[in-house]
């Protein structure tokens, strides 16, 4: 087998086994950090969604090969004390029920902030399009990363 | 068939029988009394809450004990157990609320701590049918008073006053007279031998005071955990020396493997082993379905494994399941007479008198749970002593489930609760659980099993499929005097016995013989229809076909009639009065004594008038846009609808705004009532336009969030409002988690009618608008 690397959260991680393993199972089996959520396997949901090199990324469909030599941050590595602007507002605004799908949303709409600081909702609406939340907070969603951009 | 006569340990359906012979003593109780309807004597006299609830029915009942749900620190941290599982309704964080709010404690020295399975222990711990507040309101509130009363006995022990001089005041005692104070962290050792004071004697906050409940001001205590990724699921916990499994389950509800090769399968870097699991025969309850299980040293190398797999399958009995044909069985069944379960008046003749009758057949189809966290456990199961992790709403049925698995006392399994990643009924049924025991046994090893989307959707228990038939007779004036409503649809209690062909009174008793609507003749029926899958609970369960059924039939008059769909409703609904519904033979009533929560007209009429108000019913919209509304009793709460829609010139619909008005009672936490509202218009919104499982040749035709869509946020309402009636002072608490669902879809389909002229019959909407 031949040793993939990656850089996840600034550390660097080894992979010696398949290397089209997803790097979601990859994140969560093999490195053990868990806030990275599988919920369809095909990008469909966004609970996997993690960031790699500055774009978010849907992690059950992107191999672990496909980062070899990639920085990939996780929601653990988002900020050192989980208050990225983001995540600020997330608790400002309650926006969570049971919370499973939302360290995907955070993820994808830290993404979206570093593109584009000033989204409209629109914007919002649409760059988030690809992230389901089955308990329905997109209200609470929508108005949130609204409320990051615009200073927490 | 009786279905008192099957299975005896069908702890879910058990425990719904039950339920139903209490409220019906209870609905004989108060007629007995007064011959009409009196608030039943209630057996916790409290002065501020006078009222019973159906608690005591449920499974092991309710414990009041502060030593089990409350403890104290010396450095003064409280911590309190919440024995109901969170799966996002915020219960984590309300009941031990209830809890501070009477102990005086303060919030920020407040720990929780989940309760593993255990009703011996903590009482019933089934989270469903959205009871955990209404059930749980008064014990909590009783537990909390105990736990002040023996910190207030401590103290005034201590300092040689009488108890009646000292209070608790934010998380210390204070003996006002000679200026002293101790904190809670200094009384809590003298506490803990302080006797439990009896709940007769105990004296419980007035609500003037109330520093937490009814404000809606704390964040759940997940909060932090869940922004940061650090809040665990039941597919997050790992043990060392884990292995990860997926299982091939039978494509078809009731089959089995006839044989299966592994070998290709084994070539798959990371797979280890390949296992046949036990399942158990059709229905098999919350058993397992059985299978192939594939073990891996991840779950990624676990699913290609099982890619990998070739299994020869018996079909079984359902392999003719077919969506089409069986649509067509139940239309067929709704336009013959069925199993009278409601009757007043003559139907028949009114209907032959009537000048005008007008017919709707509503069709719903079998829906997916879809919750975001697909079932997951974890199990170490040693020697004759089982470990369990697993986001389950039934944690005590799970201990006694695995227990009676594996063949061992249930002294010695240990269910440890994670959060839920959503659960809607879903995760009542632990047979997920089950197949982590089996498998930990098999292999001597701690075993994760991992469902994936396309296993949730196509091996799940599925909500029922439905037809509803309504028949209204007018008169010349347009008065109604005729209704009929029949309901076919195979019952959840086929789940535990296959020969059902009759829905259960708890079915009947969610929005079809509790029909409100003050009309001379009614007669509900319920026809014959088999289950050829697993039928199981739903958010808001029959509540949603029921509602779309009856409140569409209402806009559907209003139409005939040239009314007002919210003056129809409430001519419909009639003057404010208790229904007498003494034709109905099992009114189940939620399980709730029909003297504390009885079908309440007036309070219904509420909601329409309060909504319509808030809402602007009657407004102007732009070209395309149209207003629809609907209310609906369910799970005792009272709710209704205003949905304003956007259909386009191709049929392209958008949802600008939604108001809904909801009574729940006295409660806790508005902040999370309205969080709940605000995601049953999403739930709702997905069913009535996307929401559809269909069966051929036995196998769901379904498999991920790309055939079985829900809404997304760019699909979502512009806005939506939520207003919650204020409650009188002895008002019982009611359900919040489901009651949003049932009218959210006739709301929508109204005012579609009022957009475009075109009315939706059969869900999901789909691509009805483009024809």
């Amino acid at each position: 087998m031949i040793m993939i690397k990656v850089k996840i959260n600034g550390q660097e991680q080894d992979w010696d086994g398949d290397p089209e393993l997803p790097l979601l199972w990859f994140i969560r089996d093999e490195v053990g950090l868990t806030g990275t959520k599988f919920g369809c396997g095909h990008a469909l949901c966004g609970s996997c969604t993690v960031i790699v090199d500055k774009q978010a990324a849907r992690a059950c469909i992107t191999s672990v090969s496909d980062v070899r030599g990639r920085e990939v941050t996780t929601i653990e590595g988002l900020h050192p004390t989980g208050d990225h602007p983001v995540q600020k507002a997330w608790r400002q605004l309650n926006v969570p029920q049971c919370g499973f799908c939302q360290t995907g949303q955070i993820m994808q709409a830290a993404a979206l902030l570093m593109d584009n600081p000033k989204p409209s909702h629109d914007q919002i609406r649409e760059s988030l399009s690809g992230n389901i939340c089955r308990c329905g907070c997109y209200q609470r969603i929508e108005n949130a990363v609204h409320l990051a951009s615009t200073g927490v | 068939m009786n279905i008192l006569t099957y299975p005896s340990k069908l702890r879910g359906f058990e425990k719904h029988i039950k339920i139903e012979n209490v409220s019906r003593r209870s609905i004989l109780k108060s007629l007995g009394l007064a011959g009409g309807f009196v608030l039943a004597a209630p057996v916790m006299t409290r002065t501020a809450f006078a009222y019973e609830t159906g608690a005591s029915q449920m499974p092991h009942g309710t414990v009041v004990n502060p030593r089990v749900f409350v403890s104290i620190a010396p450095d003064g941290i409280v911590t309190i157990v919440a024995h109901r599982a969170e799966m996002g309704t915020g219960v984590r964080t309300s009941l031990p609320m209830i809890v501070a709010e009477e102990l005086e404690a303060d919030w920020k020295r407040v720990r929780v701590q989940q309760a593993h399975g255990d009703e011996v222990t903590f009482g019933n711990q089934d989270t469903d049918g959205s009871r955990s507040t209404r059930h749980y309101l008064i014990p909590m509130r009783q537990i909390g008073a105990s736990a002040r009363t023996m910190l207030e006995q401590a103290a005034a022990k201590r300092w040689g006053v009488p108890a009646a001089e000292v209070k608790a005041v934010n998380h210390e005692v204070v003996h006002s007279a000679s200026g002293r104070k101790l904190g809670f962290g200094e009384l809590a050792a003298d506490a803990a031998k302080q006797p439990v004071p009896s709940v007769e004697g105990l004296k419980l906050k007035d609500s003037k005071d109330f520093r937490y409940l009814g404000k809606g001001e704390i964040g759940i205590v997940d909060l932090h955990d869940i922004t940061t990724g650090a809040a665990r699921y039941g597919a997050d916990v790992r043990l060392p020396s884990m292995k990860y499994a997926v299982i091939a389950r039978p494509p078809v509800t009731g089959g089995k493997v006839v044989s299966f090769e592994g070998s290709e399968a084994m070539k798959v870097s990371g797979v280890e082993k390949v296992i046949e699991v036990k399942g158990w025969p059709w229905p098999s309850k919350f058993q397992p379905l059985g299978g192939v299980a594939v073990i891996a040293r991840n779950t990624g190398a676990a699913i290609k494994g099982r890619d990998a797999l070739k299994i020869r399958w018996d079909d079984g009995p359902n392999a003719k399941y077919d969506s089409v044909a069986y649509r067509a069985e139940l239309e067929a069944a709704a336009r013959k007479p069925g199993l009278v379960v409601r009757k007043e008046g003559d139907v028949e003749a009114a209907l032959k008198g009537a000048d005008k009758v007008i017919v709707g057949e509503y069709y719903l189809p079998h829906l997916a749970h879809v919750a975001m966290e697909p079932p997951a456990a974890v199990a170490d199961v040693k020697g004759d002593k089982a470990e369990i992790w697993a986001p389950v709403q039934s944690p005590g049925g799970t201990r006694e489930d695995v227990a009676k698995t594996l063949g061992i006392p249930q002294e010695n399994v240990t269910v440890n609760v994670t959060l839920l990643g959503g659960g809607f009924g879903r995760k009542s049924k632990c047979d997920f659980a089950l197949e982590a025991a089996l498998l930990s046994k098999e292999l001597g090893a701690p075993v994760k099993v991992q469902w994936t989307r396309e296993d949730d959707i196509r091996n799940g228990f599925l909500h029922t499929v439905s037809v509803e038939r309504i028949e209204a007779g007018l008169d010349k004036s347009g008065k109604v005097i005729a209704w009929r409503h029949r309901s076919v649809a195979p019952s959840i209690a086929s789940t535990f016995a296959a020969q059902t062909v009759h829905q259960a009174p708890f079915e009947l008793g969610m929005g079809l013989v509790d029909m409100p609507f003050e009309i001379a003749n009614v007669q509900c029926e319920n026809p014959e229809a088999a289950a050829h899958t697993r039928i199981g609970w739903f958010r808001s369960v029959s509540n949603i076909p029921r509602a779309f059924a009856v409140q569409s039939m209402v806009a559907e008059i209003a139409q005939a009639t040239n009314r007002d769909q919210k003056d129809m409703l409430l001519e419909l609904i009639g003057p404010p009065r208790i229904l007498n519904l003494t034709s109905v033979k099992d009114l189940w009533n939620y399980g709730e004594p029909y003297g504390s929560y009885p079908i309440d007209t007036g309070r219904l009429r509420k909601v329409v008038e309060l909504v319509a108000d808030k809402g602007g019913w009657g407004r102007s919209v732009p070209k395309g846009h149209g207003l629809g509304i609907a209310a609906h009793r369910s799970f005792v709460s009272y709710i209704a609808t205003i949905v304003e829609v956007a259909v386009d010139e191709k049929g392209k619909l958008t949802v600008p705004r939604v108001d809904t008005a909801i009574d729940c009672g006295t409660y806790v936490n508005p902040e999370r009532i309205q969080s709940q509202i605000e995601g049953t218009a999403i739930m709702g919104l997905s069913l009535a336009k996307h929401g559809a499982i269909t069966f051929k040749d036995g196998k769901v035709q379904q498999g991920n969030y790309d055939d079985f869509p829900v809404i997304r946020i760019d699909e979502s309402p512009g806005v939506t409002n939520v207003y919650i009636v204020p409650a009188g002072p002895d008002t019982p608490p009611s359900g919040v988690g489901e009651p949003g669902v049932p009218p959210f879809a006739p709301a929508l389909t109204n005012a579609i009618f009022a957009a475009t002229g075109k009315r939706i019959r059969a869900l999901p909407i789909g691509k009805q608008l483009e024809a």
